[in-house]
């Protein structure tokens, strides 16, 4: 399978996805019903769109910040959610609501993007310590430093009895996505998205220090933009529907299973891929009990096991 | 022509690099040997701006190394460090095209292109060129980053032991090309061998390294000698001239 078929098949899933989510909820609505009837039309504007909308994004910037943290780490088993990204953007959210609940929203998240930004850094400060040879450290070594900063978050919201919002950052779920509730996700993706602009510096970062300096990149520069992005589209995520587990971790893999790491190629089909994995996840989670939902995260561990199994024992074969 | 000045360069305690200052000739192909641990990596390492310079001064023509554009440089010299390994999953192809990123910035240009094909077919890759590194042979694999290195087509190439993981015949058909780049496109080759006689069978000028200082330099034939085997590398071995060329008996 070449590139162009995988970028026009994946889209054409995503489509199909797409038209089936604006279709599926609690409300029974027709495409016809649109046509005939004005309050139809609201709840598809007010809420299907952006139900079926912020799958898409999140999955795919999250898949894209999967990708790219795994090329700056040079590692494959990390995502920003393992690594104290998410928990990093949670303790942000959580001292500006104590300490500065007047402050505008962007402030709000900018403020959160950085200690996102902080936070994967310390990662990054301790992965670059550990043994290249000992691959399964990084991710392990990710899972402490994230299961810390994630005791200090949850210390703090002890402290300013704010536990319940922890529970809605920390684990994602749609079922609160309407009109006017989402809207910041966009700029996440505009962030992901802008990373094509840097797909080339970013592959080349993920060949090492050494190789990056021969070609003349500016590594360091290139390593901070990439840690950027991650943390924004992090913190804006936590923030809007809750960290969502695995998609940053199973779509860039596969994708690179299939297609290789040329970043300028893959990030497209790593972008559909991932919008469309969290985007069928929720319509299952609305619809196996429905009326009530599942929570995207639970449909996505489930998922996320099968498609790692299957990796492991069907997935394209190579000598290594 | 490559400077180097009053180069030291300490980790902890330990002197790796003592007050090395060195001149190599443009054109031609120097080679750096030395016993293990005699600092050869680390000297080509601070050429190639991998390593910060502590103390001293490299320049390469009139790019002051440290204080120069660093994609300037990239466009002037390129290094094959030691031990390559790369944990992405690249084409041969996508790779060594990797080589033009300090020309092309990434958007490839028809003469990049051309480039490329010519680095896959002098490493005799065309027909690999689509395949994933990381089902290749290790041969295979260090050869694909040898053409990356080629195809950065620099004025300089630094290689590090370039032979490692190289049968006879691969070790000899890649000496090969390094004389003809020396020779005919007008290349500078410098280039770190642990085999004497392969230094001294192709290289034009030797640098001979120990303890982290330069102990000599010269041409192979005068300084290729019984004496040199016994001081610096410390062993007994018979040297025969085979050719008018020197070649040490192992």
């Amino acid at each position: 399978m070449n590139n162009r078929a995988a970028i026009a098949g994946a889209a054409a899933g995503t489509f199909v996805l797409a038209a089936v989510s604006l279709f599926v909820g609690v409300i029974d609505l027709t495409p016809l019903d649109v046509l005939r009837d004005p309050s139809a039309l609201t709840l598809l504007i007010d809420s299907r769109f952006p139900r079926t909308a912020a799958p898409l994004i999140a999955g795919a910037s999250l898949s894209i910040c999967g990708l790219i943290l795994q090329m700056l780490v040079r590692n494959r088993f990390v995502e920003p959610m393992t690594v104290g990204t998410g928990q990093g953007a949670a303790l942000g959210i959580l001292l500006v609501t104590v300490f500065a609940p007047t402050l505008s929203i962007f402030l709000k998240m900018v403020l959160a993007s950085s200690t996102a930004l902080l936070a994967s850094l310390g990662f990054l400060l301790i992965a670059r310590r550990l043994p290249p040879t000992q691959p399964l450290l990084v991710p392990l070594v990710g899972m402490v430093y994230g299961g810390i900063l994630g005791a200090a978050v949850t210390f703090f919201a002890y402290q300013a009895d704010m536990l319940q919002f922890i529970e809605t950052w920390l684990s994602g779920d749609f079922s609160g996505v309407m009109r006017g509730r989402y809207e910041l996700l966009w700029i996440g993706a505009m962030a992901a998205g802008l990373t094509y602009l840097i797909a080339d510096q970013i592959a080349i970062v993920g060949l090492g220090r050494d190789a990056s300096i021969n070609l003349g990149l500016n590594y360091n520069q290139v390593m901070i933009l990439g840690l950027l992005v991650i943390s924004i589209v992090s913190a804006l995520t936590v923030v809007t529907v809750g960290a969502i587990p695995f998609v940053g971790l199973i779509v860039p893999n596969i994708v690179s299973r299939w297609f290789g790491d040329n970043l300028r190629a893959t990030l497209p089909v790593t972008a559909l891929a991932g919008g469309a994995l969290v985007l069928l996840s929720d319509i299952l989670g609305r619809v196996l009990r429905y009326p009530f939902e599942i929570p995207v995260g639970t449909i996505l561990g489930v998922l996320g096991a099968f498609a790692f199994l299957w990796l492991l024992y069907r997935g394209p074969k190579h000598a290594h | 022509m490559i400077s180097i000045e009053n180069l030291s360069y300490e980790v902890g305690t330990a002197r790796i690099l003592q007050d090395v200052t060195v001149t190599l000739p443009k054109g031609g192909m120097t080679a750096l040997i030395g016993p293990n641990g005699a600092g050869k990596s680390t000297l080509l390492s601070h050429v190639a701006r991998l390593l910060p310079i502590q103390t001293g001064k490299i320049s390469v023509d009139d790019l002051e190394v440290g204080n120069c554009d660093s994609s300037a440089l990239a466009r002037r010299l390129a290094i094959l460090p030691q031990q390559v390994h790369f944990a992405t999953r690249l084409t041969v192809r996508d790779m060594v095209a990797f080589g033009r990123y300090p020309h092309s910035q990434g958007r490839l240009r028809s003469e990049d292109h051309n480039k490329v094909a010519e680095a896959l077919e002098a490493f005799g890759l065309t027909p690999l060129q689509n395949r994933f590194l990381d089902t290749l042979s290790g041969g295979q694999r260090h050869k694909a980053h040898v053409a990356m290195t080629y195809a950065q087509d620099t004025d300089y190439l630094l290689l590090d032991e370039p032979l490692n993981n190289l049968d006879i015949s691969a070790a000899r058909a890649l000496m090969a090309l390094l004389r003809d780049l020396a020779d005919n496109s007008g290349k500078t080759i410098v280039i770190v061998v642990h085999d004497i006689n392969f230094a001294a069978q192709y290289a034009d000028h030797l640098v001979v390294m120990k303890q982290g200082q330069i102990a000599c330099e010269g041409k192979p034939v005068d300084l290729v000698t019984k004496a040199l085997l016994t001081d610096v590398f410390d062993t007994d071995a018979h040297v025969a001239l085979i050719e008018g060329k020197p070649f040490v008996m192992p």
